[in-house]
Formats: structure tokens, C-alpha cells, sequence
């Protein structure tokens, strides 16, 4: 119990700790809002402008949901067809992984002139987000419990069956550590993206409030919507872990209690 | 169910050479009749699992042939590990080979676990059980189907000495209340005696049966032949057969 309460209250102390630091600095070096505002200006911004903000952030959830759910069908079905087909991995296992390695950023400004705004937010979501839920999944299909295997091929069991019954649901939980960690990266690309559009000068999203605030040296509201974008993510994070949770709480070491 | 007194399945020069060059099995033969409990009693890597697996049409063997002269055998197969899924709690793991089969019934499951005992655990997972009861489980698993011929690859040599003489027990039992042919194998001089009524010893690199030995002592079998003057001299004429074995008499 008393370890509980050191993991919550830690945590708590220190951001309670870092907040009073910043305002002691801003106050007593008495630094302009333009430069860096006061926690509480932040605060009053985001309660004074949450009309705009709250629209903004629905925006960039809504891309960055429709990204993470495009890269989970599409990572596990891309696991699937590797796993089924050799074939198909050697050929396209390789692009898979260029599109990884080389850095959203400079492909975000790219996919722009070639897709309309909205969808070039979607794919570089998409492109950043997919790569973990294929890599976690195709670790987890490729492996499954040896004996298993010979017990289904005992069995006669079709492809099907040993995919469904066995290679699946075998993999689930290093397939839901990939969706855990593309949900942060979906949102990762979202941003980037509405950045590289936000400089063209069109967009909505939280990402382009972020740019345009500060052209505009509104540094407040930059804060304001970067506290916004940050606590979006830790939700993201958090919804994850709790799926991942109840879908391994009865048989994975990983999310049962230890017993003592 | 399997014809009492009719051959099962016959192994003849049965040789299996791994693609490392190991040669596992040479001039292998092993005939199985209807209702009987063998077991295939040598050190590890002696090919002992490997004629299971061949018996089971996991591995191909090298040279030689297996018939099944009464037709092919509805076979059961019981690994050394338990081999659960972990997602799965006892109930779905028992039924999972009629599921694959597409021949589902509950009342088969509820026979299984009831033959071994577990029925207050359908509901469990593996995690929650002792190793055990996880190989209770998985010999529930093989039971489902009603198979003709059960093998049995050391399933119990994980497991402690006071566990693993309950589940002789049982396994006998559900030997006899089935009435199948069972091929066990261990590498426990002790546990064939106790279990069957033929051993077959085999030598290592490459396996190859060494000595039969017959154990005429009638079921059912239980502690007190355990105890028995009788159960001591055949441990005794398994336990020097091995030790033979093993010493390189490569002639039988």
C-alpha cells in the first residue's frame, strides 16, 4: 500500500516541485510572457482559449486515431501475410523497414504536395505508427510454442486453424506491446505532419495552433496547447496499457500479480 | 477402444539419420499389440522420442517402414512438457483436438477430465495449476479423442516422485477404464516396471532395441507391488539390461 502511494505521490511531488521552480524564475527574473510564460498565464490561456484549442485537439485525436487504427489493421495484416508467405517477406520486408529508417520529417513535406492536406496527415501517421504493431507481431507469430505446433499438425489442423487458434492468439501479447507503442507514435505523426502543412499555411489541428502561435509570439497559448498535446499522448498511453491489461490479466505473466 | 491381440502398429528397420548426421535410430523394429502397455526404457537421446514421433507422423523416418496392419490408429499424444495453451483455460484446452476436428462435444470433455480428475478445474488456467494437474490436463487432451493408440513421451519427468506415483496410478486406471495401447516412454527403470507389461530396453547411438523384458504381474497394480519382492526383481533385470545397454552391447 505504502508502495502505492510512493509511486502516485513522487511524481506529484515533482511536478509540483518543477512548477514552483518555473515560477519562481519567471517572477523573479521577471522574464516577458513572450518568452517564457508563468505556469499560471499557461493555465489561464488554456482555460481562456479552450473554445479553439479543445476544436484544435479533436482535430489531430480524430488523424491521430484514424492513423494508429490504419497501422494496427495494417501491421497485423502485413504480419499475417509474412508469417503465410515467406515469399512475401523476403520481398517487402525490406521497404518496410526503409520506411522507418528514414525520418518522418522529411518525408511529411513530400507526401504534402502529393496528398491532399488531411490525407498526408493520415499517411505520415500511418507510416510512423505501422512498423512496431508489424515488427511485434511478426516476432510473436514466428514464436509459437514448438509442441503446439506438433500438437496442431497431430490434430491435422488446416493453415487457418493453426493461424486462429494457435499463431494469434500465441502472439497477442507482443501484439498489443506494438500497439502500445504505436498509438504514442501515430500521434508523433499527426504532429509532424500538421507542422510540415502548418508552415504552408493551412490546417487546424493542435499541431498548426502550436506553429501559428508561434509566429505569432502568442507563447502562451504554444504552452497551452503543448500541455494539451502532451496529456493527449499520456491518455493515448494509458487507454492502451488498460486494453492490453484486460486482455492478458487471466494468462500472461506480464499482467498477473506476482504471488508472495 | 483398440482389437485386443491384434497388431496396431508395426515398426520394421526403422532408421532415422538427422540432416546434423546423427544417427538416431538404426534397424529399429517394434510391433504393438491391441490393448497392450509397452514402454521404450533408455538414456536420454537414445531415439526413444524420436520412434514416437514417428509412430505420430511428426518425423519422417530415414529407412524402413511403419504399417498399421488393423487400419491407421486414432492416435493421442502426451509431450514431457504439458505443452497448454496459456490462453486457454482446461476446458478449451481438453477439447481443443475435437474442436481442429470439427467433431465438438462437451460430453467428451466432461468424460476426459473426469478420467483424470479435474472436473472441479474446467474452469481454470494453466497458470493456476500445479505441474501436475497441467499434465493431467494435457493427457485430458489426448483422451478426448477416444484414441486407439496413446503415446507418451516421458510426460512425467518433470515431476516429483510423490506427484508422479499418483499419476502412475491414475494413468493405470485410465488404462484400464479405456481400455487403449498405450507406448510409453521414460527413462525411469522404476516407472516401466510399474506401468507396463512389456520393456523394451533400448542402446544409445544409435537406438536400437537391446532386450525385451515382460512384466507378468496383473493389474490392477498399486502400492503393495510396488513394495512387492516381485516389483524389485524386475527392477532389477531392467535396471542390468540398461546397464548393458548402455555399455556399449551393441548385440541384442
Amino acid at each position: 500500500m505504502s508502495e502505492r502511494l510512493l509511486r502516485l505521490g513522487l511524481p506529484v511531488l515533482v511536478l509540483a516541485l518543477v512548477v514552483m521552480c518555473w515560477h519562481t524564475v519567471v517572477r523573479v527574473f521577471a522574464i516577458p510572457p513572450f518568452v517564457l510564460p508563468g505556469p499560471g498565464l499557461v493555465l489561464s490561456t488554456l482555460i481562456a482559449d479552450w473554445g479553439l484549442l479543445w476544436q484544435s485537439l479533436l482535430v489531430t485525436l480524430a488523424l491521430t486515431f484514424e492513423g494508429f487504427v490504419l497501422a494496427a489493421a495494417g501491421g497485423i495484416a502485413l504480419a499475417i501475410i509474412f508469417n503465410q508467405w515467406r515469399l512475401a517477406e523476403y520481398s517487402l520486408y525490406p521497404y518496410a523497414v526503409i520506411l522507418q529508417v528514414t525520418p518522418i520529417v522529411a518525408i511529411a513535406p513530400l507526401l504534402l504536395i502529393y496528398l491532399p492536406q488531411p490525407l498526408a496527415v493520415l499517411a505520415c501517421a500511418w507510416i510512423v505508427a505501422f512498423f512496431p504493431v508489424l515488427a511485434n507481431t511478426t516476432l510473436g507469430l514466428n514464436s509459437v510454442d514448438h509442441n503446439l505446433i506438433a500438437l496442431f499438425e497431430l490434430c491435422k489442423a488446416s493453415r487457418w486453424q493453426m493461424l486462429w487458434h494457435l499463431k494469434l492468439p500465441s502472439a497477442l501479447p507482443q501484439m498489443l506491446t506494438g500497439l502500445r507503442i504505436a498509438g504514442g507514435l501515430s500521434l508523433i505523426g499527426a504532429v509532424v505532419a500538421e507542422i510540415a502543412a502548418g508552415s504552408a499555411g493551412a490546417g487546424s489541428g493542435l499541431a498548426y495552433r502550436i506553429a501559428e502561435s508561434g509566429y505569432r509570439l502568442n507563447i502562451p497559448r504554444m504552452f497551452a496547447a503543448l500541455l494539451l498535446l502532451s496529456l493527449a499522448g499520456v491518455a493515448i498511453f494509458f487507454a492502451l496499457s488498460a486494453i492490453s491489461h484486460l486482455a492478458l490479466r487471466r494468462w500472461h505473466e506480464s499482467a498477473v500479480g506476482r504471488e508472495r | 477402444m483398440s482389437a485386443p491381440g491384434r497388431i496396431v502398429v508395426s515398426l520394421r528397420g526403422v532408421g532415422k539419420t538427422f540432416e546434423s548426421g546423427t544417427v538416431a535410430l538404426e534397424n529399429f523394429a517394434l510391433d504393438v499389440t491391441g490393448g497392450e502397455f509397452v514402454s521404450l526404457l533408455g538414456p536420454s537421446g537414445c531415439g526413444k522420442s524420436t520412434v514416437l514421433r514417428i509412430i505420430a507422423g511428426l518425423s519422417a523416418a530415414t529407412s524402413g517402414s511403419v504399417s498399421w496392419p488393423a487400419g491407421e490408429a486414432r492416435l493421442g499424444f502426451v509431450f514431457q512438457e504439458p505443452t497448454l495453451m496459456p490462453w486457454a483455460n482446461v476446458t478449451d484446452n481438453v477439447r481443443l483436438p475435437i474442436r481442429l476436428a470439427r467433431r465438438d462435444d462437451p460430453d467428451a470433455v466432461a468424460r476426459a477430465l473426469g478420467l483424470v480428475g479435474l472436473s472441479a478445474f474446467a474452469r481454470s488456467y494453466p497458470r493456476e495449476l500445479s505441474g501436475g494437474m497441467k499434465m493431467r490436463v494435457s493427457i485430458a487432451r489426448a483422451l478426448v479423442t477416444e484414441p486407439q493408440l496413446l503415446l507418451m513421451d516421458e510426460p512425467f519427468a518433470a515431476l516429483d516422485e510423490i506427484t508422479r506415483f499418483k499419476l502412475n496410478n491414475d494413468l493405470l486406471s485410465v488404462w484400464q477404464a479405456v481400455r487403449s495401447t498405450v507406448i510409453f516412454v521414460t527413462h525411469s527403470v522404476f516407472e516401466s516396471v510399474y506401468l507396463s507389461q512389456r520393456i523394451l530396453v533400448m542402446t544409445p547411438h544409435p537406438g536400437r532395441v537391446f532386450r525385451e523384458i515382460r512384466i507378468p504381474a496383473p493389474y490392477p497394480r498399486n502400492e503393495s507391488f510396488r513394495t512387492s519382492a516381485e516389483y524389485a526383481g524386475f527392477c532389477r533385470q531392467a535396471a542390468e539390461a540398461l546397464a548393458a545397454a548402455m555399455s556399449g552391447g551393441g548385440a541384442s
